[in-house]
């Protein structure tokens, strides 16, 4: 059975335009105005509505195995749908971690179980993400993993990171580098500064996450192989990269919605929610990321969606874990605080959320074109609405955004073709 | 009328309730001189201090400050460790106002840990020194014993030295001396000097002589030694040699100038032991205000849990 979304905007890779996309077989058939419907279409109406490409996450938490009190693979997906996300990739920080071929494997027939979103496991890079010995990345590789890292902590061990990075690059797995000194961090919580001290709450600064962003795009360069950085959250860092890019290093980076919309003033009540690693920081980290995402520096909106049960926030500051649940939102808020600022059109941010992510990691999809996977969301870009944490389909309702009112519902979703959610009315 | 049910730090408390605070404890400071120590005005209440680390003068001065008031008073001393792996602290909490209890003298070593617990019950919390966030009490009754000796505090130079960055005592005098008109300069080793203190408003100085010199009241604050194996400072005798106040730097300050101190004071190190001692020292009397000061804010808080709760 063909289907046929009819009437929408379609947003293609340098405009957009009014089209009809027909279905056939997981792939977009025609691209076309005015397709004339038969018997047999289903027929989805996107009058007034968007038509975008899948978003396609390649940073997020499903903490399954093992910490299905926060997330698991159905509920993190079901999530994932929610927010438009056709293709997401998953941090090996589970329990246990997943750095063989059979958590990969596992992960993979969970993803067949559940149906919903397509699920990319990302391998850990050292055995245990330790930063001891490599882990297998040839057979992780062989069974479906994309990339490799060691999320939530830096390979401290340069010389462990430099064959990390080599050997990944002989399966054509890029390394993602979550970046962050450990001596340097000294247990911080926050970012190092005004509000640090304010509240007393132990700063981390700019300069441990700087310096390993140097360190792993220093490795890239001379060893010429490519390299990912993780969540970007300073200036310093995002001026690292450009000159990098510049100088023709293979590096790509990313950030996330928390970075480009917030600065560290949500700290000063000591509210849980806003806890995450690497630290929200101040303003001029903020414009800068905006600039970067503007510029082409940073290639990707990624959520580091970081789901939490209530015990694991409901505590002191000190005590609480890293991490923001954003899986649901993150279209709305790019939408929000990117395109209808003006920083960006809604082709760019497509770019940011879709066409680069899949390049990035070399995933099929990432635009709408004739001949093309399937993989699409409509949305209300005139719908506006107040965020909840407390609605999250995601078992982690720890948002930072709450209250706050953006603009872009989505109202569909398809993943190769089949219509994976669809929004009550 | 204080604005709020907890007394959580001077962060959020105006000009105006610190007067009220500082006068109120005024009155009690000039009552205990007197000899009286019965007052009934919390006959009735109940008052936990609920510590998770080791306090002596300031889990004291709470627990007197409440029998004096005639509230009923139990201490729970919970250890560090407890923090890890016992019951929550909103758990705790909730038990303790099942308990009935009406206010909660918390000391704790997380920032931030009062805060939650103010938000999780109905009981009085009152910070009794929160990691490196705050320790109103003790600001309040180190601005009573400067206040009481000066008259005022608007246009006074108080200076600190010492573990500014791991110090909530010299936040908390930051934010309620800089909000009653005095100013705050601070000096030490840059390892213990926080991010942006300027940005909150105090002076940095770049010598012990500009930090003390026109002061009226000269700080010092407890180097703990732990500090020290950390590799914040080299060893206590260069402490004590660079950053240490003595008798010459107390000549660069305002000739009518106190010493106060926290306590406990590393005797040589911080101060010498003939500053301590001496006629400008003002230490034992900080001491009579912390219990005064205690007093004023349980008896305020009261009140205001008569008229709003």
């Amino acid at each position: 059975m063909k289907t046929l979304i009819r009437g929408g905007e379609v947003v293609l890779k340098e405009k957009t335009e009014k089209l009809d996309v027909l279905i056939d077989n997981g792939k977009i058939e025609k691209l076309a105005k005015d397709i004339k419907p038969q018997v047999d279409y289903k027929i989805i109406e996107a009058e007034g509505k968007t038509v975008i490409p899948g978003i396609i996450d390649i940073h997020v938490h499903l903490r399954e195995p093992g910490y299905e009190g926060k997330e698991d693979i159905e509920s993190g997906s079901k999530a994932a749908v929610a927010g438009g996300v056709t293709q997401l990739c998953c941090m090996p920080n589970t329990n246990p971690v997943c750095d063989n071929a059979v958590t990969v494997k596992y992960i993979k027939i969970r993803e067949k179980e559940v149906n919903l979103c397509k699920i990319h496991p990302i391998g850990a890079i050292t055995k245990g993400e330790k930063g001891e010995a490599l882990a297998d990345i040839g057979k992780m590789a062989q069974a479906g993993a994309v990339a490799v890292s060691d999320d939530g902590r830096s390979v401290m061990n340069s010389l462990i990171m430099r064959l990390g990075m080599e050997y990944a690059s002989g399966f054509n797995l890029k390394c993602l580098c979550h970046c962050e000194d450990i001596n340097l961090v000294d247990g911080g919580v926050v970012n190092e500064g005004k509000n640090s001290t304010l509240t007393g709450l132990k700063g981390s600064p700019r300069a441990a996450e700087d310096i390993m962003i140097a360190r792993d795009v220093s490795l890239a360069e001379s060893l010429n192989v490519p390299v990912h950085i993780c969540h970007v959250s300073t200036y310093s860092g995002v001026d690292i990269i450009r000159s990098a890019k510049r100088r023709g290093v293979k590096v790509t980076a990313e950030t996330c919605p928390h970075y480009f919309i917030l600065n560290d003033d949500i700290i000063t009540d000591f509210d849980t929610f806003t806890k995450v690693n690497p630290p929200v920081r101040e303003e001029k980290d903020r414009l800068a990321i905006i600039e970067g995402l503007k510029d082409g520096t940073l290639d990707c909106i990624v959520t580091d969606h970081a789901p939490h049960s209530r015990k694991d926030k409901e505590v002191e500051y000190n005590l609480a874990a890293f991490g923001m649940s954003g899986i649901e939102t993150s279209f709305a808020l790019s939408y929000t605080y990117l395109v209808k600022s003006g920083t960006v059109d809604i082709c760019g941010l497509m770019k940011l959320m879709s066409y680069n992510p899949a390049h990035t990691l070399g995933l099929d999809g990432g635009e709408i074109c004739e001949g093309g996977v399937a993989d699409l969301a409509v949305v209300d870009l005139n719908a506006k609405y107040v965020i909840d944490g407390e609605k999250f389909i995601s078992k982690g309702k720890n948002t930072p955004f709450n209250g706050f009112e953006v603009y872009g519902k989505v109202c569909a979703t398809l993943v190769d073709g089949e219509l994976k959610y669809e929004a009550k009315a | 009328m204080l604005k709020s049910k907890d007394l959580l730090g001077l962060r959020n408390t105006s000009a105006e309730e610190i007067s009220l605070i500082l006068d109120t404890a005024g009155k009690f400071k000039r009552a205990l001189a007197k000899g009286e120590k019965n007052f009934n005005m919390l006959k009735g209440k109940t008052l936990v201090t609920l510590f998770y680390e080791n306090s002596t003068r300031t889990r004291c001065s709470f627990e007197l400050a409440g029998k004096y008031l005639g509230a009923t008073e139990i201490n729970i001393a919970a250890s560090s460790s407890s923090v890890q792996k016992g019951e929550t602290l909103i758990d705790t909490g909730k038990t303790l106002q099942a308990l009935k209890t009406d206010f909660i003298a918390i000391r704790h070593p997380m920032g931030g840990a009062p805060h939650l617990l103010a938000k999780t019950v109905g009981c009085s919390v009152l910070n009794g020194g929160d990691g490196m966030n705050e320790h109103p009490t003790q600001a309040l009754l180190d601005m009573l014993s400067i206040k009481e000796e000066f008259g005022a505090l608007k246009g006074l130079k108080v200076a600190i030295l010492g573990d500014i960055k791991h110090s909530r005592v010299a936040k908390s005098n930051l934010f309620g001396l800089s909000k009653m008109g005095a100013e705050v300069w601070v000096y030490a080793p840059k390892t213990l000097i926080p991010a942006g203190f300027e940005d909150l408003g105090a002076h940095v100085a770049s010598s012990r002589e500009q930090c003390v010199e026109g002061a009226q009241a000269v700080m010092g604050l407890r180097i703990q030694l732990e500090r020290q194996s950390g590799g914040l400072f080299p060893s206590l005798s260069e402490y004590a040699r660079f950053y240490g106040v003595n008798d010459a730097v107390m000549k660069y300050a305002d000739k009518n100038a106190i010493v106060v101190h926290p306590g406990p004071v590393n005797r040589g190190v911080e101060l010498t032991p003939a500053l301590i001692d001496g006629g400008t020292s003002r230490i034992e009397d900080q001491v009579t205000s912390g219990l005064a000061v205690r007093m004023a804010a349980l008896k305020l808080l009261s009140e205001y849990r008569e008229a709003n709760l």
